[in-house]
């Protein structure tokens, strides 16, 4: 048996550069859906957790880290996916919301807190106060609850007028 | 087994029917807003269906995956509610139906998160997410329609009259139902509903809505196979293509 000349933060460090295939200035290890890293042997393992359970994007990220790591020479790539604990924007790196802001989405506003039992997100709430990514105002408003993906939100800013996505909290 | 996997079948089945129902609309809804709002909840039901269904065929152990259940079996197999096989109408059909399933859907989800059952933990951890977003959109909307125009309300209190036949069958708890409680798979069915018709009343009260009472005769069946000739035409459309060309892949 041969063992793979790498290491897992290598590993990592390669997969902080596959980027999501719908939002492309952030990568699949800054959104938080890479779980876990393993070398077992010629095998690298990594294990991934679907953001939404419909998120079509879920196979090409799977084909992307494979493709990603097939490139850095480990040919015996095993994509697995996990579903506890279910994925949150908590999860997101501080780099991860910076790209997006600068990309115009504005990031996830607040910690997603644990809904389960509380039954407090089931009625609505004053919508989360969002700065505008483009001008940073505070006066924006929301004008529609989904946007061009499940995890996004649509407001608009007040002051320069922009519309733009927001990353929900979930 | 066979209990649990038809509970598993019922899930599934209800979250792809109400997604196929509410696939008819894109591109069609009445604003823009409400078009992405229903296709992003008929993507979300999707993909809990995925997971309810590659469960319930892994539980089998026949070699069905999700997508035989979902395209190779017919109407008198499919073990969803009544309600989902509604049809779209008008806007305020499909609002009311949908309000009324995302009611059920999310207190059943937050009792499903406490099963004896770690799989179904872990779907419903993950669908309560999704199933929170839906129902405060819809019951909000409900408010909105209700509590908005004469036309509107009057529209909605028809829709919710008319629908409400198909509101109580999920209550209605069988022998599946009822070995998946003994087993702590499932929530008992008293919780479930006390929770569904608190929350249905403080909603429509809001709307200014008048709700029938829950003591109504109630449509059943659907849970069992004995669904309505409208469960034939949804599945002919979903299912041509599999049907048409065997085992056809992307």
């Amino acid at each position: 048996m041969t063992f793979l000349a790498v290491s897992v933060e290598q590993v990592w460090d390669w997969l902080g550069e596959v980027a999501d295939p719908e939002i492309p200035v952030i990568s699949v290890v800054d959104l938080g859906i890479v779980r876990d890293v393993r070398l077992e042997g010629e095998t690298c393992l990594v294990t991934i957790t679907p953001t939404y359970s419909g998120c079509p994007a879920m196979q090409v990220i799977s084909e992307s880290v494979s493709a990603a790591l097939r490139a850095h020479g480990i040919e015996d790539v095993r994509i697995e996916s996990r579903l506890s604990p279910a994925w949150t924007t908590d999860w997101m790196s501080a780099a991860g919301k910076a790209a997006l802001k600068g990309y115009g989405i504005a990031p996830p506003v607040q910690q997603a807190i644990d809904i389960s039992g509380l039954h407090s997100g089931i009625r609505r709430r004053a919508a989360p106060d969002v700065a505008c990514p483009h001008c940073g105002s505070p006066h924006t408003q929301l004008t529609s609850e989904f946007g061009s993906t499940p995890c996004k939100a649509l407001y608009k800013c007040l002051d320069c007028r922009e519309p733009f996505d927001y990353f929900k909290c979930h | 087994m066979d209990a649990k996997f038809q509970y598993l079948l019922r899930q599934g089945d209800n979250a792809l029917i109400l997604s196929q129902q509410l696939c008819q609309l894109v591109g069609k809804g009445p604003a823009l807003e409400e078009d992405m709002a229903l296709s992003n909840v008929a993507l979300d039901l999707l993909g809990q269906t995925r997971m309810w269904l590659t469960y319930a065929g892994e539980l089998e152990g026949k070699g069905r995956d999700e997508d035989r259940l979902a395209f190779l079996r017919d109407a008198h197999d499919y073990r969803s509610c009544l309600l989902v096989e509604q049809p779209n109408g008008s806007y305020a059909d499909t609002l009311t139906r949908q309000f009324l399933f995302d009611t059920w859907h999310y207190f059943l989800m937050d009792g499903l998160t406490r099963s004896s059952d770690e799989r179904i933990r872990e779907i419903a951890a993950k669908s309560i997410k999704e199933v929170t977003y839906h129902l405060r959109r819809s019951g909000d909307l409900v408010v909105r329609l209700g509590d908005g125009s004469d036309k509107s309300r009057a529209m909605m209190q028809t829709a919710l009259d008319e629908l409400w036949m198909y509101s109580g069958e999920m209550f209605l708890y069988d022998e599946i139902d009822n070995a998946m409680v003994e087993q702590g798979v499932a929530p008992p069915v008293d919780s479930i509903r006390t929770q569904c018709l608190d929350h249905m009343a403080e909603v429509f009260a809001d709307a200014t809505l008048t709700m029938p009472s829950p003591e109504a005769w109630m449509q059943r069946g659907g849970k069992q196979g004995r669904h309505s000739e409208r469960l034939g035409f949804i599945l002919a459309e979903m299912q041509f293509l599999q049907r048409a060309y065997p085992g056809a892949a992307w």
